[in-house]
């Protein structure tokens, strides 16, 4: 992949992003003409610059899994395209998605169950060199500053010893030592620490911090922890049922909140705090699910300032002030 | 926030902790896995000492000291378990024939295995039309009758101990393909493979490197059930007369003394001891598969 078109193209730009999943088939759909299909990430526009990190809001299952993945390549977009680096991501294959995967990298949200049970830790993070085919003499040395950027003790303390064998905390280290050890450009991170014990957390973030931050990673939170965006991202994106409905930089999207359901969101944890346990939120009702293709805003059954007009226009992302964008009539 | 170092008492000591270890322990600790055990080892203990243990050639019609045909001899020092209605040493057939239970059951558990392993590998992991075929085709190897089966096979080549083999591995893959598959449905799901493929690992390398070890115990067990199975099987076959005619096998004792009215005779020493054996390692298949199962769901047990 060529590097660098110029320092102003975007590392990562999503444009019309969108993830339709087919629903478990039954019987009875036998005899309908269309199923509905669940819309998990539905027209969404992002950029990530080099270096910038930035967080993706939301409640369970609202798509922000979905989104990680479809940037990584994990999954392919049902509509929309994804440019890395200048270069569309739908069309690699062969050594440029070795190329790509050397550059784009995932942290996981359970680190109990992100590494191999059978590999030891040395062999687990070798294993990205392995694949990506660098050369083996170096690996070593590689590991080993991975391993120092996310502090953990040298090679030599893990000999022999698998992931069983390690706390969460280390687990998770090790976890993001696997990412960095292909020396990426980018990652994401997927709820990097809700799997973690509360007392571990800020541990892990703060290295996550440092790191971004000394090797300018550009990076994107995924997390529906209003304190960890606080915490780690200079930008964020708040996502509901598959659409990016408001975006602006972390403090002033915090303290003035535009959208209804951001200003929900907020009710719930009027002092964010990353070592806070987690506790569902204050919303009335529940995410309606993703099916189907609504008319409409798709905040508007659980939104307390609904119009009668928001029941039949999509509301669209709109700048609303330098930097800030929201999707609501009402802004 | 202060920088959490990590202390460096809480990293346990090097030592490859390992899960396999303390279930062989767990084996060897239960009684009819233990017995099962010996009763292989026995097997093939005998198998490869057969030449050195067989007193006669069992296919040899044996002769007394006055020059006549040593027929229905009793339990003697000469003759360990007496002799056939023609004269031949039953106690040489029998060890002759734990080669033949040995050679039928590793090679058909081995076969079962293998083919059961890679359908239910790739059947789980690709999915699709792939999976949709392959799975097809294991309904249609389940349905078709074994016994049947195998003497219609029989029929079509010459009467061969490899017919019961290739009967064993071709109606009895699908019981493999199956578990294996829903196991690899299971495992693709873990984060792990995520991880592999995010890591630049191809599918290849997912599917035998990350996924397959995973699952190996679980061919093992339907590689230990599938023994016996097969010396049951050709034991069978060769009873109602369609076995290899050349070898001697337990089965084809069994025929042997049946069809010579061993049984009306009373003539004990000829048909127990082959009946014996076959249940014995029958049986011993079924605790091994047992023992093999707790060691790979030790929550089984209560
Ligand atoms: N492979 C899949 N097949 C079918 N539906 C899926 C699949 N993956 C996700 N979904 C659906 O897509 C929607 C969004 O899921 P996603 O995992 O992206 O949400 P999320 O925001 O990450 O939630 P959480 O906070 O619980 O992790 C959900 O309704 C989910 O059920
Ligand atoms: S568009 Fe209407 S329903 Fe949607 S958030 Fe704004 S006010 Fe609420
Ligand atoms: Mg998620």
């Amino acid at each position: 992949m060529a590097t660098g078109l110029s320092a102003t193209t975007p590392l990562v730009e999503a444009r019309g992003l969108t993830k339709r999943f087919a629903p478990p088939a039954r019987l009875t759909d036998m005899f309908r003409k269309e199923r509905p299909h669940t819309h998990a990430v539905n027209k969404v526009d992002l950029t990530i610059s080099r270096g910038e990190s930035i967080g993706l809001l939301g409640e369970s299952g609202c798509g922000k899994t979905t989104t990680g993945r479809l940037l990584l390549k994990l999954i392919e977009p049902s509509a929309g395209d994804i440019l890395f680096d200048g270069t569309a991501v739908a069309g690699l294959a062969g050594p440029s998605l070795i190329d790509f995967r050397k550059r784009a990298q995932l942290v996981f949200q359970n680190p109990f169950d992100a590494l191999n049970p059978r590999f030891t830790i040395e062999r687990a993070l070798a294993e990205p060199l392995v694949n990506t085919g660098v050369e083996r003499a170096t690996h070593r040395d590689r590991v080993e500053k991975a391993l120092s950027q996310v502090r953990l003790p040298p090679l030599a303390r893990f000999e022999g010893l698998f992931p069983h064998q390690l706390s969460g905390g280390q687990l998770q280290r090790i976890v993001l030592a696997r990412a960095l050890v292909l020396e990426p450009d980018f990652i994401v991170a997927d709820e990097p620490v809700s799997m973690l014990d509360v007392s571990v957390r800020a541990g892990v973030l703060n290295v996550m911090r440092e790191v971004r931050a000394s090797l300018g990673l550009a990076a994107l939170y995924i997390s529906h922890d209003l304190a960890l965006v606080r915490y780690v991202c200079s930008r964020t994106l708040v996502m509901y049922l598959g659409r990016i409905v408001e975006e602006g930089p972390t403090e002033d999207l915090l303290k003035s909140p535009l959208h209804p359901y951001t200003r929900a969101l907020m009710k719930a944890v009027p002092v964010p705090r990353v070592d806070q346990s987690r506790d569902p939120l204050p919303i009335i009702g529940n995410v309606s699910d993703a099916r189907g293709q609504p008319k409409g805003c798709s905040f508007r059954d659980r939104c307390p300032l609904a119009i009668a007009r928001c029941a039949d226009d999509e509301p669209a992302l709109r700048s609303v002030a330098p930097g800030r964008r929201v999707a609501c009539h009402l802004v | 926030m202060a920088n959490v170092q990590m202390p460096a008492q809480s990293l346990p000591a090097g030592q490859g902790g390992n899960a396999f270890v303390a279930g062989l322990r767990r084996i060897l600790r239960d009684p009819f896995s233990v017995a099962a055990l010996v009763i292989y080892v026995l097997l093939v203990l005998v198998a490869i000492f057969a030449d050195q243990l067989m007193t006669h050639d069992p296919t040899q019609i044996q002769f007394r000291a006055n020059g006549r045909v040593a027929t229905n001899q009793p339990v003697s020092e000469a003759f360990l378990l007496g002799t056939t209605n023609l004269g031949r040493d039953i106690y040489s057939q029998l060890i002759a024939g734990s080669r033949n239970a040995l050679m039928v059951g590793v090679t058909a558990a081995i076969s079962v295995a293998a083919l059961g392993t890679l359908v239910g590998l790739l059947s789980g992991y690709f999915g699709g039309r792939i999976d949709a075929f392959l799975m097809r085709l294991a309904d249609v190897a389940l349905a078709i009758p074994f016994l049947p089966f195998v003497i219609v096979l029989s029929g079509f080549f010459r009467a061969n101990t490899w017919n019961v083999v290739i009967a064993v591995a071709l109606l009895l893959w699908p019981n493999t393909a199956r578990v294996i598959r829903s196991q690899v449905l299971t495992v693709k799901e873990r984060a792990y493979v995520e991880a592999a493929r995010v890591t630049g690992a191809s599918d290849l390398r997912i599917l035998f490197v990350h996924v397959a070890p995973n699952i190996l115990p679980l061919t093992f067990l339907y590689g230990s059930v599938a023994i016996g199975w097969a010396i049951l099987t050709e034991a069978a076959v060769s009873f109602v007369g369609f076995g290899d005619p050349s070898r001697i096998s337990w089965g084809f004792m069994l025929q042997d003394a049946f069809v010579s009215q061993a049984l009306s005779r009373g003539s004990w020493n000829w048909f127990l001891p082959p009946g014996i054996c076959i249940i014995m390692v029958v049986i011993a298949g079924f605790f091994l598969a047992r023992g093999a199962e707790e060691v790979l769901f030790p929550k089984l047990r209560s």
